[in-house]
């Protein structure tokens, strides 16, 4: 029953685009019809020796593919798919695979081992391949059997060990399996290339031995020879054997106590000595330590005592040796290491572990520091004074601002001064380490502020200065003024020291997105992005007009955009990225202005021109509109109220093309929002856009290739609609309200296991929840009845989310809200429905306790709303 | 070497300007789309108890100068919005009229309610000045009955004074007070806001249970301080029933009674008068049982206020107002009196006739114009307790026997009940 698929196989990877598509579409119609034989036409093809390695290769990827998905519901069916096979050929292709394993090619050998790992994933939690286990095992006890085989045998062991969990073996089975990969990474058993795959084996098999972790015999075992490969002679093994050493370190954190002596000679040893690869690894192992503290210290405000796993203190106890050894790091920098985004190396690494170590360690960490920058930060040789910076730098998170603040004033004068060093390494990281103060200790209304009225101008004068510097040190020093600028932000004062500086910052801040040179190291994306942190931290009214006169400045380049003389396809990608970074200032100078009556003015006037250049911009493209003009109209559309109604005919086709942008989620995302703030903005007004806009949203909602993300703020959205339109929301409840319901069922199947999904599932909740809102709201004064068939459920639904702890305040909020919604929309009817749903009087007793005042507010009116419906 | 996945952005701290402006966006957009359900929320819920009486007369006025004591108010109340932006553009006189007509007049005791003990609350009530207290946007202010200002001042009523933490300008209250002089405190008998919440359409029983679980948490009852200048206080409120009446009647009080008060525990809050809120005095609970001149003194003769309307009437200040005479168009013109205004006459001994309840003679004579400071005419319901007062008083027996009798009743139903 298999077939002769070897020439579509090849032919598939034609270079003929013709002969390619066509052999394609046979491969996919096969599939499709005899999805069975076609398994197992391609195992055959897979585990035949005789036929070329180019189309085994893909017989391997397509079976692994048709196995296997990244999505989890084509995953899912993927497997249904195989479950159903007839069980005769399903067993025919699983000895092919395996007998592959012994094939004398290595890469069918390799492609094998995946494949059974995939069948392995779906049949062992089912129970449905036994003696897989046991088959794999006698490969490796039967001394007869070639070292090639064993190898693979172990990989495949690796890879199966990924994909299943402990708990779908036996223990028997289990332990026979570590035993076999520790075996194969004992000294002298095998070859080396034996040594290495059961090394990679064991990495993926670290979750799989939980509990041969938790067996003290066991785990010194594995533990010794871990270490003991650690130290092998070829560099590959001990790099693997690294590797197990990170993943242990975060996942059995708990119990290395007896092991760390070791551990830290090995790290010592191999970030000393040993290749970089290596050294990369043993730094590694220290920052996955830190890590794994530092969420302990976190996790310690909430938990009790008792059920805090133990901190074992493992950085404060190495201090001591730890830090000069990552110190000693630092000096190892490469030539052109600023320059290149892609390098990673010891120094790197070393200083982020130093940075971690600090986060973990607090003030301990500064002592330790301090003398080597201080013994460094003058010397001759720029490697010297670049690594002390970099220290310096490295350790300003984690020690309180008290022990910080003095030694950074302190030091403060000789940074900027080194903004002028001769060499541009450390320019690059004295710029990161001023952008770092800024960032992290610089906060105007504490008692601790860093900047005075008299060393504002000095600092101000050097940042400036040093925009002008190569591209990727001036990239950093706009960081820089980012978070200078960033600390007026939330300060409540009504005047900032920044002011009389700001003419300058921003005369500077565009010319150096001017520079010829602007789009190395993202350069011009730093300048304009550090001019919107200005403009938004910037306090009004005293910079009204400095604000207002930056407007038709970046409408006017904005403007130049459009004109641009386009060539190539590179050059309608530039003009877009400008585009989009200026539509960006744009958008935050609207949201600035127009939050002041008195500014708000500035932003009416010019609304026509502003609404012209956006026009302009969408139409730039062809067929995808611009995100962040998007993000702009919205905040226009805000702005002028009412008046927007006169641009929706022109601006109306791009919503709808934002809309229906699936590929690019965010941009839809974003076109959402705007229709929220179009609804607000034009109140029944925005009516007659209305079916267009609803089509649209809701075939967003039922599409499979929109991202999910964007499906919480569409039903948000519906909310939106109905309440600006009122009782004309009636024609789209028909459609609306089966996917508000469908969307809760969705809620209720959710993982509780799965962060992310439970997450949001909180979003999904609050959305729909908001949804009601919104028609609730909107029907009431005239069509209150048209949602009394639907009140039950909603009334359900509440109970349902009341009762689940995983909710988040905001689901809660607007979970209340609903309630009051309810009884308000529904008057006296509102009695029935609530007297057969008591559930609501302890829901809201405990959102009424509660410390949020928001909270709180809703609870209490919604109670006032069900208390006035029972005394109608 | 790649970098390294996770560690990779210590050292280039790529700021992300664009995922911020993205995150602002939403956070701009949910506050909004809060406001705007917050919005539809409250227009629902005050808007129709609020909405102040279609009298054009208070609304007309064009001139745009408001009292600076209305500004804040103006800021303040968002969910008074339609209502107070129209009271801002009103003059002294007019304005302090609309904020008079915000309070709930409860009408004097003529008779006993049937259900007094179920149905009722009471409480003694504190002698002062009734008054309306509205905190918001960090100041408190005060307004008496007729509207004009009493006192500014700092509390910790949430937004009452300008202190951190309690600058919500959503957040506003308003109490219905009175103002006990001698220890400089304000009695909260009934709330109408709370936090920003409408409690206008909630029973009085809500109210209450909410008036005791609120105030205090704020530590508006606390004693003064920089940011509370008057203490607030909570009268005890009695369920009607013997012991109830009992202890209102005779307990001693922190501050000085003046009379019973009884709410009807299933009542909204209701502008104007009201007969589901009652007040009822005699000479053991209050020394103002007969009205006195300035001095004190008792009149020899009952006096009352009405307003002239454009026949000639003379009517009270009730929902419809009853008529108590009129006066002839020569006489209006001699005296220069105009529609509308409130005018002082004298009723003789036994002047007022009724039959079957209803008034069919009053025998009235004009004294003056009222003092300008008064808002409304009398109500029917004072002008009968006083005329009852000099005649044939309602008394205490009279409460607790309609007590025992409806306990005595309700017993007699139960048994026929049992009996069936």
């Amino acid at each position: 029953m298999a077939m002769e698929i070897t020439q579509f196989l090849l032919n598939a990877q034609s270079a003929d685009a013709n002969v390619r598509t066509e052999a394609e579409g046979k491969l996919r119609l096969f599939q499709e019809q005899n999805l069975p034989s076609f398994l197992l036409s391609l195992s055959c093809e897979l585990s035949n020796n005789e036929k070329p390695i180019e189309s085994r290769r893909l017989a391997g990827i397509v079976l692994k593919n048709s196995l296997d998905a990244k999505d989890a519901t084509r995953k899912e069916n993927l497997a249904k798919h195989w479950v159903s096979i007839d069980i005769s050929i399903k067993a025919k292709i699983k000895e092919l695979l395996l007998s592959t394993l012994g094939s004398s090619v290595l890469e069918a050998r390799h492609t094998s081992a995946q494949v059974i790992a995939k069948v392995a994933a779906i049949e062992i939690p089912r129970k449905e391949w036994p003696e897989l286990i046991g088959s794999l095992l006698s490969n490796m006890t039967d001394p007869n059997k070639p070292a090639p085989l064993k190898r693979v045998t172990l990989e495949t062991l690796g890879y199966v060990c990924e994909e299943i969990s402990h708990h779908d073996l036996v223990q028997d089975e289990v332990n026979s399996v570590l035993t076999a990969v520790v075996q194969g990474m004992s000294v002298g058993e095998y070859g080396p290339e034996v040594r290495l795959a059961a090394t990679r084996a064991l990495y993926n098999a670290l979750d799989f031995a939980q509990t041969n972790f938790e067996n003290e015999m066991e785990r010194n075992f594995i533990m010794k020879v871990v270490c003991e490969t650690a130290v092998a002679k070829e560099q590959e093994i001990r790099q693997a054997a690294f590797e197990c050493l990170v993943s242990i370190a975060s996942t059995y954190y708990e119990v290395l106590e007896p092991y760390m002596e070791t551990i830290f000679q090995l790290t010592s040893n191999a970030v000393k000595g040993d290749e970089e690869a290596v050294g990369l690894q043993a730094i590694e192992f220290w920052s996955s330590i830190c890590d794994e503290e530092i969420e302990l210290q976190e996790y310690e405000g909430f938990e009790s005592v008792n059920s805090t796993p133990a901190h074992s203190c493992f950085i404060e106890k190495s201090l001591p040796v730890l830090v000069p050894m990552l110190l000693e790091t630092l000096l190892k920098q490469d030539e052109d290491q600023d320059q290149d985004d892609t390098i990673w190396n010891v120094s790197m690494a070393g200083g982020t572990c130093l940075g971690l170590v600090a986060r973990t360690v607090g003030d301990r960490i500064v002592s330790l520091v301090m003398p080597f920058v201080e013994a460094n930060i003058l010397k001759t040789d720029w490697r010297a004074r670049e690594a002390a910076t970099y220290a310096f730098g490295s350790i300003l998170e984690g020690p309180s601002v008290e022990k910080l603040t003095p030694m950074v004033n302190s030091g403060l004068e000789f940074l900027l001064n080194a903004m002028k060093d001769g060499n541009s390494h450390v320019k690059d990281t004295t710029a990161w380490t001023l952008s770092r103060i800024f960032e992290l200790l610089h906060n105007p209304s504490s008692e601790f502020s860093l900047i005075s009225p008299a060393n504002l101008q000095r600092i101000l004068m050097v940042l400036l200065e040093s925009t002008k510097d190569a591209p990727h040190i001036a990239g950093k020093v706009c960081s820089a003024i980012y978070f200078l600028a960033q600390g007026y932000e939330d300060d409540d004062a009504s005047s900032s020291v920044l002011t009389p500086y700001l003419p300058d910052i921003i005369t500077c801040l565009i010319a150096t997105a001017d520079r010829p040179d602007g789009n190395e190291s993202k350069l011009r994306i730093s300048a304009y992005e550090t001019l919107n942190e200005v403009v938004r931290s910037a306090k009004l009214p005293e910079t009204a007009q400095i604000i207002t006169q930056l407007l038709p400045v970046v409408m006017n380049k904005l403007g130049q955009t459009v004109e641009f003389q386009i060539i190539s396809s590179d050059d309608i990608e530039k003009r877009g990225d400008l585009q989009a970074l200026l539509c960006g200032v744009l958008q935050v100078i609207i949201q600035k202005l127009s939050s002041a009556e008195e500014t708000k003015q500035v932003i009416l006037q010019a609304a026509d021109q502003i609404m012209l250049l956006f026009l302009k911009v969408f139409s730039c493209r062809s067929s995808t509109v611009h995100e962040e003009a998007m993000l702009a109209i919205g905040a226009l559309a805000y702005a002028v109220g009412h008046e927007f109604g006169k641009y929706m005919s022109e601006f109306y086709k791009y919503l709808e093309m934002g809309l229906q942008n699936f590929e690019e989620y965010q941009v839809c995302a974003v076109s959402v929002g705007v229709v929220g703030d179009i609804c607000r903005a034009l109140d029944d007004k925005v009516l007659p856009y209305c079916d267009g806009m609803m089509t649209h949203l809701l075939k967003d909602l039922s599409s499979n290739e929109l991202h999910r993300s964007v499906k919480p703020a569409i039903f948000s959205c519906f909310g939106d609609v109905a309440l600006a339109i009122g009782e004309h929301f009636e024609k789209y409840i028909g459609y609306a309200i089966p996917m508000m319901q469908g969307a809760a069922q969705i809620c209720a199947q959710i993982d509780d296991s799965d962060e992310e999904m439970v997450e949001y599932g909180n979003q999904l909740r609050r959305s729909i929840f908001e949804a009601y809102s919104g028609i609730l709201q909107g029907f009431k004064s005239a069509k209150p009845d048209l949602m009394t068939p639907h009140a039950t459920h909603i009334l359900q639904f509440v109970e349902l989310v009341s009762k689940d702890m995983r909710r988040d305040e905001y689901v809660t909020r607007a979970a209340v809200a609903v309630l009051g919604d309810l009884a308000d929309a529904f008057r006296s009817n509102a009695k029935i429905l609530f007297k057969d749903h008591s559930f609501y009087n302890m829901f809201l007793e405990e959102c009424l306790e509660s410390d949020d005042e928001q909270l709180k507010e809703t609870a209490a009116w919604t109670q006032g709303m069900i208390v006035a419906a029972f005394s109608l | 070497m790649a970098p390294h996945e996770l560690r990779r952005p210590f050292k280039r701290p790529a700021i992300s300007d664009q995922q911020k402006r993205r995150d602002l966006s939403l956070i701009r957009q949910e506050k909004n789309r809060l406001d705007a359900q917050r919005h539809a929320r409250f227009l629902a819920s005050t808007v129709l108890s609020l909405q102040p009486p279609a009298d054009s007369e208070i609304i007309t006025d064009s001139n745009p100068s408001p009292e600076q004591e209305f500004e804040l108010v103006e800021e303040g109340i968002e969910a008074l919005e339609l209502d107070v932006r129209q009271a801002a553009k009103l003059k002294g006189t007019e304005a302090r009229r609309w904020f008079a007509k915000q309070l709930m007049l409860p009408e004097w005791m003529i008779d006993i309610p049937d259900r007094l003990c179920h149905d009722w609350y009471v409480l003694a009530r504190p002698a002062g000045k009734r008054c309306f207290v509205v905190s918001s946007n960090g100041t408190t202010v005060s307004r008496l009955r007729n509207g004009t200002l009493l006192h500014r001042f700092p509390s910790s009523l949430p937004s009452g004074a300008r202190n951190k933490g309690n600058s919500s300008s959503q957040s506003y209250c308003i109490l219905d007070c009175i103002f006990h002089e001698l220890d400089q405190t304000y009695y909260v008998t009934d709330m109408v806001c709370w936090a920003g919440f409408s409690l206008y359409e909630c029973t009085a029983e809500f109210r209450f249970f909410w008036l005791n679980s609120k105030l205090v948490e704020t530590g508006a009852c606390d004693p003064p301080s920089v940011y509370h200048k008057h203490r607030f206080s909570l009268p005890t409120v009695y369920n009607c029933d013997q012991a109830g009446l009992h202890a209102s009647y005779t307990q001693p009080t922190s501050y000085v009674k003046d009379g019973l008060l009884f709410y009807n525990k299933h009542a909204h809050y209701q502008t104007g008068n009201t007969p589901l809120a009652l007040v009822w005095k005699d000479a053991n609970c209050s020394q103002y049982v007969i009205d006195t001149d300035s001095k004190g003194q008792i009149l020899d003769q009952q006096q009352v206020v009405l307003a002239l309307q454009e026949n000639g009437k003379l009517t009270t200040s009730d929902e419809p107002p009853v008529e108590f005479g009129c006066l002839d168009m020569e006489f209006i013109q001699k005296s220069g009196l105009q529609t509308g205004d409130l005018l002082k006459f004298s009723v003789s001994d036994r002047g007022l006739c009724f039959t079957d309840g209803k008034l069919e003679k009053a025998d009235i004579q004009f004294i003056s114009k009222s003092n300008r400071a008064r808002a409304f005419a009398d109500s029917f319901s004072k002008i009968m307790f006083q005329h009852m007062v000099r005649h044939s008083p309602l008394q205490i027996e009279d409460l607790f026997a309609s007590i025992t009798s409806s306990a005595v009743k309700d017993k007699e139903v139960t048994d026929e009940e049992m009996a069936d």
